[in-house]
């Protein structure tokens, strides 16, 4: 019972398995021996004795195995031997060794792939950080917003001080810059996190401090940044004397006082962090200034991790008390908000959100892949069983039991899904930074989206080979079950095209193949046509003739009067360009990354229900904006140059506001109240798309740019020339004004478009790649049981053409058959998919997942693959000779 | 060939760690001795008897090691494990319990 007499013993019959039987045939023979000692010392001849002896003992070998058996040899000797056997099949038939372990590859490095993206972007998203299990992201609700606002300064502080059931909470909100380091510009990504981060996530600095409790307090009162390892490396040479050292960062010199630990890229799915700055100095930033006394303005995405043992739903709850609380004592701000938390992989503020549909939708096309491949090798693993029919019956036929020939046929799967699985976490290996591939660099900056292979996707992995298995072992097994031994050691009898008998285990693996196949076709097809109808969709702007890029002059130590002066210059020089027909600043681009400022306003005469705030997203825009950008205005004017500081303030709102807040009486000469100052509405703006396409119609104004911030750094262009030429041009001149000055990389509005809808690209090229895979997978099952069934039925093809069939009756004759079963198939799958297609939900975007062309375009894609599978045993099928078909058989 | 019931083989166990308590000793002296001790009227199936030790053995009560038998020939000695012995002293308690059970049900007139 003790696994230390155990051990030992069952390793000595392994391994010393010559000397284990060595000593049992001593023993054994010691015993008979002895008992022909004494038949002899009774009187009897001593052949007469042994013979004697060994009847007694029932035979020496018997003994031998039922010995064997209590040591357990046997169970893991046959195993051994079916694994020897196994692979001695695998090398003696190359060809269908290489076939099926490369589908299961396929099928399995699907999968695992897909494991360690889930893992290494939804469950386990940041390397270096501590207990990520009890991690949760933290954001607001409201009723207009239910999927998640961000949080005040105040609001996370006051949670934070009352959460009872958090070991602790941090800020980490993500925010970018232009660094110039030697002469190289370019943009980089950091996050503002509140004092405690490094503290919170348990990630020590290889190199000087982190930040110290109070230094996120004040308005721009600690200047102080933490680097990434990345960062120290690639920009500052690994300089070790790092640390007390200066760089400006927007704007803002800033001491560098620690860089992180090799590894670490901060705490936002999509991008890798590479400085990280105290909350204090937010205003340096954020646009819409200093923020951290403002309850108001919400803008901090943030984390907690929840003690050991607490369950979401009790953290949940105390969450809501304290949102209660809170909007009880504030009415003015949190009236009709709450604060709550979700999971890791739905944090509603970074992409991990934004891929779960895509990730989801994934795993199950990787399974269906998957099931398609074992169908395939089942398939083949079937064709080699009819062949090995004889083999099968002549070993029942000498006593071998049917569960051990179960046991070997479930060996040989074995073999071959460990083959497949090898080679499946290499595929995995080789993918799991595949998906960043697919994403495009935005302004120079790559996403990061690292998989992570670790033990659970090692384990899952090891789960689908073995299911794979099974389901693959299964169908040959079973086969053996209705092997009749009289019957198949007697003749073989020739088979007919699609016949009856085994091959409905065959054409129904086929069958399933098919209809998965389609379901696959479908979904691609559906995913494409959203895509295309989000990339076509008229986002309320002018896609084709409208560019932009930016100028960063904050990070170039502008003051915001030298800025001023340049933008009027650089503008005057680009209106001025050939080509340009109009040009104007903003602070942010639609549909760009960077959220649009939002905040609570006051309405002139709309008296807000009692669980309303109302808050509203603005953009700041420059003169002639609205004629550059392409967006209609209904009514009133835009903004000229008259509308400087000097001038009275000014809004224009868009249809979507006028009719929330004004509700059809006219709006213009109205007058609405951002942070503290009165404006009058102006011009009433045709609705656009803001921050992305597949929003609903949303309340939006926008300011002047010289009414407010004037930090608009983003110039839209209307032109008909190519990007690349308006770049040249636009550096050309803002290198006239300045030769320190860079303008970032210009690109037209579609582009920024389909920026945007990465993740629906992403979704679609993935499910079109396996699309494509399964199909192929498919087409060879379906030429496979095709060409064996053209193959077993020579005899009567060539009957058949004895009796005046011509070829091309024969052509249409495995054609119609190889036909059918697709029909069947297609049948099948059409069914599953109407029922299934639903599942896309927010991945389709104005298709109706039952889209009667996509089902059509499906079925001919379907039709035409069959086809060609068909085609080459159809005409094999044709070319029988009658002669030489007869008389072979 | 059939194998023994239960009852019969949880017995030969029982009888083998008994014999095997007095001291180490071969397969065959091991049924010698059952047959002596009770007076030929247990005969130890011979061909139960080697898988009877190994699967002992297997489980760890008793322990092999090679010796000289009494007639000087090369022997397989096997002898009681400290968690055979416990094993063993469990098993008696066992069977005497039965045995009582079993007299006590018999005897009743």
């Amino acid at each position: 019972m003790r696994w230390y007499y155990k051990l030992p013993l069952r390793l000595r019959s392994i391994f010393h398995k010559k000397r284990a039987e060595l000593d049992l045939s001593e023993e054994l023979q010691f015993h008979l021996q002895n008992q022909i000692d004494e038949y002899v010392a009774q009187g009897m001849n001593p052949k007469e004795a042994r013979h004697a002896a060994l009847r007694s003992l029932g035979g020496i070998e018997q003994a031998k195995e039922e010995c064997r058996d209590e040591r357990k040899v046997n169970l893991i000797e046959n195993f051994l031997q079916d694994v020897r056997f196994g692979l001695r099949l695998l090398r003696r038939s190359p060809g269908f060794s290489l076939l099926a372990i490369l589908c299961l590859t396929l099928g399995i490095g699907a999968n695992a792939a897909v494991f360690s993206w889930i893992e290494g972007i939804l469950f386990r998203p940041y390397p270096a950080v501590a207990h990520q299990e009890r991690l949760v992201a933290i954001g607001g609700t409201s009723r207009d917003e239910p999927l998640g606002t961000p949080l005040s300064w105040p609001d996370f502080q006051d949670l934070q001080r009352s959460c009872t059931l958090c070991e602790t909470l941090f800020v980490s909100k993500i925010t970018g810059t232009t660094l110039s380091i030697g002469d190289r510009a370019e943009r980089t990504t950091g996050s503002i996190v509140s004092a405690n981060y490094f503290d919170a996530i348990g990630v020590p600095l290889m190199l000087g401090r982190g930040f110290l409790p109070g230094e996120d307090q004040g308005q721009s009162a600690h200047p102080i940044a933490v680097i990434s390892y990345q960062l120290w490396q690639g920009r500052f040479r690994g300089d070790p004397q790092i640390v007390g050292k200066t760089q400006r960062l927007n704007g803002v010199m800033h001491t560098i006082v620690g860089v992180a630990r090799e590894g670490f890229y901060g705490t936002f799915v999509g991008w890798g962090m590479n400085f990280w700055v105290p909350a204090s100095m937010e205003d340096i930033f954020e646009s819409g200034g200093y923020k951290l006394e403002d309850r108001g303005a919400r803008w901090i995405e943030a984390y907690a991790r929840l003690k050991p043992g607490v369950t979401f739903a009790q953290a949940q709850q105390e969450f809501a008390a304290i949102s209660g609380l809170l909007e009880a004592e504030y009415p003015a701000t949190n009236r009709g908000r709450a604060i709550r938390f979700w999971p890791l992989w739905q944090t509603p503020f970074n992409n991990a959100g934004t891929l779960l549909p895509t990730l989801e939708i994934m795993l199950a096309v990787v399974a269906f892949v998957l099931l398609i491949a074992c169908a395939n090798v089942g398939n083949l693993l079937l064709v080699r069983s009819f062949a090995r029919r004889h083999e099968m019956s002549v070993r029942l036929a000498v006593g071998a039991g049917r569960a051990r020939l179960w046991k070997q046929l479930l060996t040989e799967g074995l073999l071959l899904s460990l083959f497949g699985a090898a080679g499946g976490l290499l595929v995995a290996y080789w993918c799991r930074h595949a998906l960043v591939l697919l994403f495009p660099a935005r302004g120079g900056v790559q996403m990061h989206l690292p998989g992570e292979i670790d033990w659970r996707v090692l384990a899952l992995s090891a789960g689908v080979c073995l299911a794979t298995t099974l389901l693959m072992g299964l169908v040959p097994a079973l086969q053996t079950g209705k092997i009749d031994l009289a019957q198949s050691m007697k003749m073989e009898s020739a088979g007919m095209v699609g016949g009856r008998g085994r091959a409905w285990v065959r054409s129904g693996l086929v069958l399933v193949q098919v209809s998965l196949s389609f379901v696959l076709l479908v979904g691609v097809g559906l995913l494409m046509q959203s895509l295309l109808k989000v990339r076509t969709a008229s986002p309320g702007f002018n896609t084709r003739g409208v560019q932009d890029t930016a100028i960063d002059l904050v990070s170039a130590g502008y003051t915001p009067a030298r800025a001023q002066t340049f933008q009027d210059a650089l503008l005057e020089r680009v209106r001025a360009l050939p080509g340009v027909e109009s040009a104007a600043f903003a602070k942010m681009t639609p549909l760009s990354y960077v959220s649009s400022a939002t905040a609570p306003i006051v309405v002139d005469g709309y008296q807000p229900p009692p669980e309303e705030s109302p808050t509203v997203e603005y953009n700041e825009v420059g003169d002639n904006y609205f004629v550059t950008m392409g967006i209609p205005l209904v009514a009133g004017r835009e903004f000229t140059r008259a509308d400087d500081e000097k001038a009275a303030l000014v809004a224009v709102v868009n249809e979507t506001m006028a009719q929330r807040y004004w509700q059809g009486r006219s709006t213009l000469g109205q007058r609405l109240q951002l942070k503290g100052r009165w404006m009058q509405v102006v011009g009433i703006a045709k609705d656009s798309k803001y921050s992305s396409v597949r929003e609903k119609p949303t309340p939006f104004f926008f300011v002047p740019l010289r009414q407010n911030s004037l930090r608009g750094s983003v110039l839209n262009i209307r032109t008909p020339l190519a990007p690349h030429t308006t770049a040249t041009a636009i550096a050309r001149e803002v290198h006239a004004l300045d030769s320190n000055v860079a303008p970032y990389e210009v690109i037209t509005m579609q582009e920024q478009l389909d920026r945007s809808t990465s993740a629906q690209m992403v979704a679609v090229t993935l499910v079109g790649i396996l699309g494509a895979l399964a199909l192929v997978l498919a087409a060879i099952g379906l030429y496979g049981v095709m060409s064996y069934a053209v193959s077993q039925s020579t005899r009567e093809l060539g009957l058949r053409m004895a009796l005046g069939a011509g070829a091309s009756n024969l052509l249409r004759l495995v054609l119609s058959r190889g036909l059918a079963l697709t029909g069947a198939g297609v049948m099948l799958g059409a069914a599953a998919a109407l029922l299934l297609t639903h599942l896309l939900g927010n991945l389709l975007y104005k298709v109706s997942p039952r889209d009667p062309v996509v089902f059509g375009c499906a079925f001919a894609v379907m039709a035409l693959v069959s086809v060609a599978a068909c085609l080459l045993p159809a005409w094999r099928a044709a070319r029988t000779d009658p002669i030489r078909a007869l008389r072979t058989q | 060939m059939a194998k023994p019931t239960d009852l019969v083989q949880g017995t030969l166990d029982l009888l083998m760690l008994k014999t095997l308590a007095l001291q180490p000793m071969h397969g065959w002296g091991i049924a010698q001795r059952i047959r002596q001790v009770s007076k030929d009227v247990l005969q130890v199936n011979q061909g139960a008897l080697y898988p009877a030790l190994h699967r002992l053995e297997q489980q760890g009560w008793i322990r092999a090691k090679w010796g000289e038998s009494e007639n000087n020939r090369r022997a397989k000695f096997y002898s009681l494990t400290p968690d055979g012995a416990k094993y063993l002293r469990q098993e008696q308690a066992q069977w005497k319990r039965l045995s009582l059970a079993i007299e006590l049900v018999l005897e009743t007139p």
